[in-house]
């Protein structure tokens, strides 16, 4: 059962034990059947993508490392509680991320490359949501975008496109942030509209256990998921390296969201195994044991032990590793070509109508830039 | 188009704040009215009385007690093609909404490129002279005309409250309107039919010939009071109403200036790095020549708003507008 209440027995959600079996438990029965609706194809593909974008986020890791980008924000450890969710989205649904969610991206139908050319300084968003899966901009500020996922929900429910009882249009959000961002303000300020507004919202926490070097500890002394209880939001915590249980949680809370239930929460419990940013360092405060305790539990090990035990083969995991190398090869690629915008990018978007000061600013510049011969405008 | 039974009425600000409201909801179903206290109450001002009756929950709702969530979830109904227009119950409680308006909405257009429009409008009351206490009378324009992407603009007379706010609604830009709770009850003539002026025009509201004075919002009023007791004594004030406070309109300030050749830009906001400020500047670097004297700033203190009980003594009075004037006219 989902707890709605303050019960500290309620376990986490697994489906899919660390060896690669799938186990049943009180928890996890209701979230069980949801399984059903995948096939074979829908399988290969969750190990697909976990694969893929582990190996494009080594990938980006190595391009920072050269100088090529600004920074890189890895997902390495977190891919199943990230491939599991977004599978569980329909099309009609939107998606609002953080800044860590590439795969949620890529699955949307997003090209990375996008997400490389913001992470490399040449834009300051990079793609056109409507046009990729109605995956919304990264937000840097940590749990802004709780508040404008809200905000979208409550207008799915003023415009008569959600709780009309049709699933194949019926709309929904989901919100990702994490366990630092859980003790920003506005994070709290969403779970309240959403509880009062009732939207169609599920609100899906990432603790990944670190807040850069400050322990998940630091911003609480009780179970994330127990906040949202505190809110009347129904709440779930996962095993957050269990694709299938992400998948299936994630699954019925959108269902739920869409059918007019309201909102939803769901904290995945996973580990960030790479560094929070490129900048950062966690040999200075975490333990080797502690890394290595998760990287035991690996969720694309831990599914690929699963696939085994169901026949995949060999030949299967080879395709995957080819084509994750061909991935990233691609996107490194094309972002070494990339360009960087004109100057006029400074100045072009800030107003949608005119406006005398940024006008007399770009005439400016164009002028001063023209005026050095030969100069580099 | 017009709804209004009549060509034109005369209301205070906060009626004609409610007419244009409700007037811009007629127009546009995608407009909204958000805020705290705003729905059968009608806010404690009571600008949006009889809009929830009229036009139902939906479109006019009163939002749990946080301002970062006012202005966050405005944002998200802005991206799904909205038109909200906020209320923020008094000046000193937009700060909690501060990360939502300069990190968020006003950069979501430049972030996306310009795939997005952001035509919410944030309506604050603002300034003293109302007595009342610690975080009610403030005057927090600076900070918003600062932010790049925003659109910041207060009238200082019911007309303009009535014609301004439906052009802020129908801006596809965010735009902070500021509204003089002081002048929110004194009764003015509005005009239903003709605006007179566009949302980011400055305006002569009285000419002059010997010292050009300018200021927004509850401002001019003390402005046009000091011109009168000026004229008494025989100096000659024009009066200009900024009206919009980004972008600023300078044309009006400068032509102004080339006739007087003097300039005192009045305002209750602290001096310190403030619209006076931006002004002088603006001035000094556009008009040098025809400045006869340094253009000279009354505000008010660089110290918290003080108890009302002192509050005369930290706002712009006309005295202290005319002692600026006379300091002008020595040069």
């Amino acid at each position: 059962m989902a707890a709605t209440q303050n019960d500290a027995s309620v376990p986490t959600v697994q489906l899919l034990s660390p060896e690669g079996t799938l186990r049943s438990s009180a928890a996890a029965d209701e979230f069980g059947p949801f399984l059903d609706r995948l096939g074979d194809d829908d399988y290969r593909r969750f190990y697909r993508d976990m694969a893929v974008v582990r190996r494009f986020d080594i990938e980006a890791a190595n391009l920072q490392r050269q100088g090529q980008l600004a920074l890189w924000v890895p997902s390495h450890g977190q891919e199943a509680a990230q491939v599991g969710s977004a599978h569980a989205t329909r099309p009609q649904d939107h998606i609002f991320p953080s800044y860590r969610e590439h795969v949620v991206g890529m699955i949307r139908g997003l090209d990375l490359v996008d997400v490389l050319r913001m992470l490399r300084g040449v834009t300051l968003g990079g793609w056109v949501p409507e046009e990729h899966g109605n995956f919304h901009l990264y937000t840097l500020v940590l749990a802004s975008q709780t508040l404008h996922a809200t905000g979208y929900a409550m207008g799915m429910q003023l415009d008569g496109t959600t709780a009309t009882g049709n699933p194949d249009t019926d709309e929904a959000v989901i919100v990702y942030y994490g366990d630092g961002a859980s003790s920003e303000g506005e994070a709290n300020e969403a779970l309240v509209y959403a509880a009062s507004y009732q939207t169609p919202e599920v609100f899906f926490l990432q603790n990944n256990h670190w807040a850069i070097s400050v322990p998940v500890t630091r911003q609480s002394r009780t179970p994330l998921y127990l906040r949202a209880a505190g809110f009347g939001i129904t709440s779930t915590q996962i095993d957050g390296n269990d694709v299938l249980a992400s998948y299936a949680v994630s699954a019925k809370s959108l269902d739920d969201a869409r059918a007019g239930k309201g909102p939803a929460f769901i904290e995945a419990l996973t580990y960030r195994v790479g560094a929070h940013t490129t900048a950062d360092d966690p040999t200075k405060y975490r333990t080797d044991d502690e890394l290595a305790s998760w990287v035991a539990r690996d969720p694309i090990v831990r599914f690929r032990r699963y696939l085994e035990g169901l026949g995949a083969s060999q030949q299967f995991f080879d395709e995957v590793d080819a084509e994750a190398a061909d991935f990233a090869a691609d996107a490194r690629r094309r972002i070494l070509v990339s360009e960087s915008p004109d100057t006029d990018v400074i100045f072009e978007h800030v107003y949608a109508e005119p406006h005398p000061r940024i006008e007399e600013q770009k005439a400016w510049l164009e002028r001063y830039e023209a005026s050095f011969e030969g100069g580099n405008a | 188009m017009n709804d209004q039974a009549t060509a034109s009425a005369r209301l205070p600000l906060t009626k004609a704040l409610n007419a244009g409201l409700r007037q811009a909801m007629l127009d546009d179903p995608k407009v909204l009215l958000m805020g705290e206290d705003i729905g059968p109450l009608g806010g404690v001002f009571r600008v949006t009385e009889g809009l929830h009756a009229e036009f139902g929950d939906k479109r006019v709702f009163d939002t749990p007690l946080a301002e970062a969530g006012i202005v966050g979830t405005a944002i998200g109904l802005a991206l799904r093609g909205y038109r909200p227009v906020c209320e923020i119950q008094f000046d000193g409680f937009v700060f909690p909404a501060f990360n939502q308006i300069t990190t968020q909405l006003a950069r979501q257009r430049t972030r996306h490129e310009g795939g997005v429009t952001m035509p919410v409008v944030i309506r604050i009351p603002y300034g003293g002279h109302i007595g009342s206490i610690e975080h009610h009378q403030e005057s927090p324009e600076t900070y918003f005309a600062h932010t790049p992407g925003l659109r910041v603009v207060s009238p200082s007379n019911p007309h303009d409250a009535y014609w301004m706010l439906q052009e802020a609604i129908a801006s596809d830009d965010p735009v902070i309107f500021l509204e003089p709770k002081s002048r929110y009850w004194p009764k003015g003539d509005v005009d239903f039919e003709a605006a007179g002026a566009p949302l980011h025009a400055s305006r002569v509201v009285r000419t002059g010939t010997d010292v050009t004075v300018v200021g927004h919002g509850a401002m001019v009023s003390v402005l046009l009071q000091a011109a009168e007791i000026a004229a008494g004594e025989g100096i000659s004030i024009e009066v200009v109403d900024l009206r919009s406070l980004s972008p600023i309109d300078y044309d009006p300030i400068l032509r102004s200036l080339s006739k007087t050749g003097r300039l005192v830009v009045a305002q209750e906001a602290s001096g310190f790095v403030s619209l006076g400020s931006e002004i002088a500047a603006t001035v000094t670097e556009r008009a040098f020549y025809s400045l006869e004297a340094p253009v000279l700033r009354v505000s008010g203190f660089d110290t918290p708003f003080p108890p009302a009980a002192v509050e005369t003594h930290f706002l712009p009075s006309p005295d202290r507008v005319l002692e600026a004037v006379d300091r002008a006219l020595e040069y």
